[in-house]
């Protein structure tokens, strides 16, 4: 039971405040991504859109899902879900960028026009 | 007998179910369990997003043009519309931890609601039916008023406009099991199921709602805002 005193039976309660925090920073990161599109950032417009939306992933999973406050088993689990996501993709995209090199046997370097099509 | 007549007789928390030690063991098996269904949603929404950045690497130029065919405002008031809604489930929970009136809990569940069917609303007012109107759903006579300025990206810009649809349409499904849930939970509410004690219910559901606000605010970059919005984008 030690482990649980500080969480209680209740479980944690968020602060309004923190709540109200969060959502205003959601709020502001939308109007940003949305903003961000019209301005010609070349390749980084992507980049930018997709950081925008894991800090804004993260708030929402870290605050508004409680899992700052979730216990270590429940915190694997997820972060166990997201790197088999990131399998998918990383796997499927190796294959798929990498399919040039068997006509274009120049090694690594070949990836890069194929990594610039991404964005 | 005598044992089944003295486990009766001491007091469970409501809710208690009995094989758990204590009510904190319930509320982390209730919540790893529901854990574990949203990393299978994740790899299920996660395989239509590695395929659509494969398909959007092979084909840039035609998923362009068919992300210049949606519209930003109709897709940024969305995601808005559904923070609002994850705030206002948030606040649904919160109530119920801190022992407030049914009547709190069940108003924050109703705004969650409207804000999820406004969503929808939107969505198929503003976005959909005109897509339908402007030939742009997937079909054989899409965009045939566009193909001389598509030319050879015509086909490509057809597949996009079917990962809008199957990726936001599967979106919207979940958004409609969301609010049957919550049908549930406003009635459960009004039963008096809840209590500082026992709100396990309230906060699955709120995970499922946060994670469906969480698919859009990947789907709202990748579907309208990477293409470039600046004039020549």
């Amino acid at each position: 039971m030690s482990e649980h005193t500080e969480q209680g039976a209740h479980g944690h309660v968020v602060p309004i405040g923190v709540y109200v925090a969060v959502f205003l920073a959601l709020m502001c990161l939308t109007a940003l991504t949305t903003g961000v599109a019209y301005i010609d950032l070349g390749k980084w417009n992507t980049v930018a859109a997709l950081a925008i939306a894991v800090v804004k992933m993260l708030l929402v999973v870290l605050f508004f899902m409680h899992v700052k406050y979730a216990h270590g088993l429940t915190k694997v689990v997820i972060i166990a879900g997201f790197f088999w996501l990131g399998i998918m993709i990383t796997l499927s995209l190796s294959d798929e960028l990498t399919r040039g090199w068997e006509i274009n046997p120049t090694g690594w370097t070949s990836v890069i026009p194929f990594l610039h099509h991404l964005f | 007998m005598s044992e089944l007549a003295a486990h009766d007789a001491h007091a469970h928390p409501p809710g208690f179910a009995h094989q758990f030690e204590d009510v904190a063991q319930q509320k982390e098996a209730g919540t790893l369990g529901m854990w574990a269904f949203l990393v299978t949603e994740i790899l299920f929404f996660g395989g239509m997003f590695t395929s659509y950045i494969i398909y959007r690497s092979l084909h840039l130029d035609g998923f362009i043009i068919g992300s210049h065919l949606l519209e930003v405002q109709f897709g940024a008031t969305n995601t808005a519309v559904l923070i609002c809604s994850s705030l206002t489930m948030a606040l649904a929970i919160r109530s119920a931890q801190t022992g407030k009136s049914k009547g709190t809990i069940i108003t924050w569940l109703i705004l969650t609601m409207i804000l999820g069917a406004a969503f929808l609303v939107v969505k198929l007012t503003f976005e959909w039916y005109p897509d339908y109107v402007h030939h742009i759903v997937p079909g054989a006579y899409f965009g045939f008023q566009n193909h001389a300025a598509w030319g050879a990206n015509a086909p490509y810009v057809q597949m996009f406009m079917c990962f809008y649809f199957f990726m936001t349409g599967l979106h919207a499904l979940h958004m409609v099991v969301g609010l049957g849930i919550l049908t549930v939970l406003v009635i459960m509410t009004a039963r008096n199921k809840f209590s500082p004690e026992y709100y396990t219910p309230l906060e699955i559901s709120g995970l499922y709602w946060h994670f469906v606000d969480i698919v859009w605010i990947f789907l709202f970059p990748l579907l309208y805002l990477i293409g470039g919005r600046y004039p020549g984008s």
